[in-house]
């Protein structure tokens, strides 16, 4: 059963062939930059013959990007922070109250996963208008606390509810109060969840267009999506220029990837267990 | 204070002794205070400002001006009698019905070959899955110059026989909305493999080991074993590229706008178009609103699903 059989050896060249068609775009991202458009024109399979750094000379300097990263570097930061301390703590009155309303209102944030947010896009962006937040990344930041609380929720309490009871009840013997408890016994158990909240909230809040789109576009206070939506409609004739400027864009979260690949993809694979 | 040891404990409590979790919570009660930060950020930023959107929809608001006057369901009945609705709603379901089974087949037969005993399986499974945590508009513009005329994808027909120095996928009403399937579908598909995958190392290896001893070839012990112990994450799987199809928008903008000819308008991209380009929210409004009820029915048929596996 377990020897390495001539059809394992098929198998594995067959794979490692639809593997290599399936990375094509991820070559193309990253060879395309390396080069000047007459070359690209002539073949654009080919790799870059020579290392051509104008491109990213010039999508740095004219891309605006610097700014843009820092931009979601702080909106994604601070968004996720907000979500792991609110949904934690929600979390565990959901996971551990007896009483009908816990399971209640878990219910009912939970089916926020649902709402359309395109509905509530445009009042929300009215209140923060009025509310002077108009083109502040704030106004991002506490969108994204409420839009992504409901998938955070879900993830804290599923794990939550297998964390055995008797802990809880030894601290508490021991004097410790509601909060204590939840600060010294539940927080530390919680590590493996939170990475996957991270994971899960960080790389979707930093991929979003949408909402920064409305809610920043024409500030400098645009994130690297929207950044390179006008980046790409000034300079889309420059296909070098462009494709420099994407894969700046992609190269904190391909890294990122690449180095805690493993522990990414168990963080989506097992996302959505509940 | 209730939390008494069993020493102190009066007689008649003394049954309480051991695993007493249904009471457990209700000794150590839990303060609401726990609950109450996050539900003020989810009343405040999703079921407020939501409400007040579904309101919206029976209005003519254009979302800027301070005009907003109440017209019943007038909204829904020019949605419903437009092309262009019917279009989307058409381009949405042949979207999210073909990017989920695509998605799903092609994760599925990844994820059988990566299941088995070859030696690169973890390079290949980081390579596979490694667009899923790509931004989605940046891969947009990365298939664009793929599709463009002319391009990688146009040279790779010619070779095959395409005339015109090959297809421009992303140029012809008849092949555009495909050529956004594919990208969705590419992107994607790492997901689903790696959800099977997980599925898949929860099927003991006795089982199927069982059944090879019976004489079962590869083919049957998948087709009887396998297969069917893949419910789970076939439900899962399925459920979320429905959603993110119906929900489908930065793919498109980067690509064809909705374009050539309206032949890519989604839900999403007509909601934005109407709502923020013709400035009619509540037009667009109503739309979301469809997506809504699509996406809850999808939600709870999933749901139900869930419950009869017990």
């Amino acid at each position: 059963m377990y020897r390495y059989t001539w059809r394992t050896g098929i198998l594995e060249a067959v794979m490692i062939v639809v593997t290599a068609v399936f990375v094509f775009p991820l070559w193309m991202l990253i060879s395309v930059g390396f080069r000047d458009s007459a070359s690209v024109a002539r073949n654009p399979f080919g790799a870059p013959t020579s290392f051509y750094l104008d491109n990213f000379k010039l999508a740095w300097t004219q891309g605006g990007l610097g700014p843009a990263f820092f931009n979601s570097f702080y909106i994604t930061a601070v968004s996720v922070v907000i979500l792991v301390v609110i949904g934690a703590a929600a979390s565990y009155y959901f996971a551990r109250s007896t009483g009908r309303w816990g399971s209640r209102w878990y219910g009912i944030v939970a089916a926020g996963m649902m709402v359309p947010f395109q509905i509530g896009v445009l009042p929300l962006y009215r209140a923060f208008t009025d509310a002077g937040l108009a083109g502040n990344p704030l106004s991002v930041i506490i969108f994204n606390a409420g839009i992504h609380l409901p998938l955070t929720v879900i993830l804290y309490t599923g794990f939550m509810k297998q964390i055995p009871i008797e802990y809880e009840e030894a601290a508490r013997v021991d004097g410790a109060g509601g909060f204590q408890t939840f600060w010294r016994v539940i927080v530390p158990l919680l590590l493996p969840v939170t990475g996957t909240v991270i994971v899960l909230d960080g790389v979707s809040i930093w991929n979003e267009f949408f909402t920064p789109l409305l809610y920043l576009g024409g500030t400098p206070h645009v994130t690297v999506p929207v950044q390179i939506y006008s980046f790409v409609g000034e300079f889309s004739t420059n296909w070098g220029q462009v494709f420099a400027g994407l894969l700046m864009a992609s190269l904190p979260i391909l890294i990122m990837f690449f180095v805690f690949q493993r522990y990414m993809i168990r963080s989506f694979g097992s996302g959505l267990k509940g | 204070m209730s939390s008494t040891t069993d020493a102190a404990a009066p007689l008649g409590e003394r049954t309480r002794v051991g695993r007493a979790s249904r009471s457990a919570g209700a000794r150590l009660r839990i303060s609401f205070w726990f609950a109450v930060p996050a539900l003020v950020f989810f009343a405040a930023i999703v079921v407020y400002p939501t409400v007040q959107g579904v309101y919206y929809a029976f209005t003519d608001w254009s979302g800027l001006g301070s005009e907003i006057n109440f017209v019943g369901i007038q909204n829904f009945v020019s949605l419903f009698s437009s092309p262009d609705t019917s279009g989307a709603l058409w381009h949405t379901l042949l979207m999210a019905g073909s990017i989920t089974i695509a998605q799903n087949a092609i994760g599925l037969l990844l994820a059988m070959g990566l299941s088995s005993r070859i030696r690169s399986r973890n390079v290949l499974r980081t390579l596979l899955f490694a667009p899923v945590v790509m931004t989605p508009i940046i891969v947009g513009y990365v298939w664009q110059f793929i599709f463009v005329p002319g391009g990688a994808f146009a040279q790779f027909t010619a070779l095959l026989g395409a005339k015109d120095g090959g297809l421009n996928v992303l140029g012809e009403t008849s092949t555009a909305i495909w050529g956004i399937i594919a990208i969705v579908v590419w992107q994607y598909a790492g997901y689903s493999m790696v959800i099977y995958l997980a599925g898949m190392q929860n099927i003991p290896e006795e089982v199927t080991e069982a059944a090879a001893l019976d004489g079962a070839g590869s083919v049957k012990r998948f087709a009887f074993v396998t297969w069917p112990l893949l419910r789970t994450p076939t439900v899962i799987n399925i459920t979320l590229s429905l959603i993110t199809s119906f929900k489908l928008f930065d793919q498109v903008i980067a690509t064809t706008q909705g374009g050539p000819g309206n032949s890519t308008q989604t839900l999403s991209t007509l909601l934005y178009n109407e709502a923020f380009l013709y400035n009619r929210y509540g037009y667009g409004i109503a739309l979301g609103l469809i997506v809504f009820i699509l996406i809850a029915v999808i939600s709870f048929g999933q749901m139900r699903v869930f419950r009869e596996r017990g």
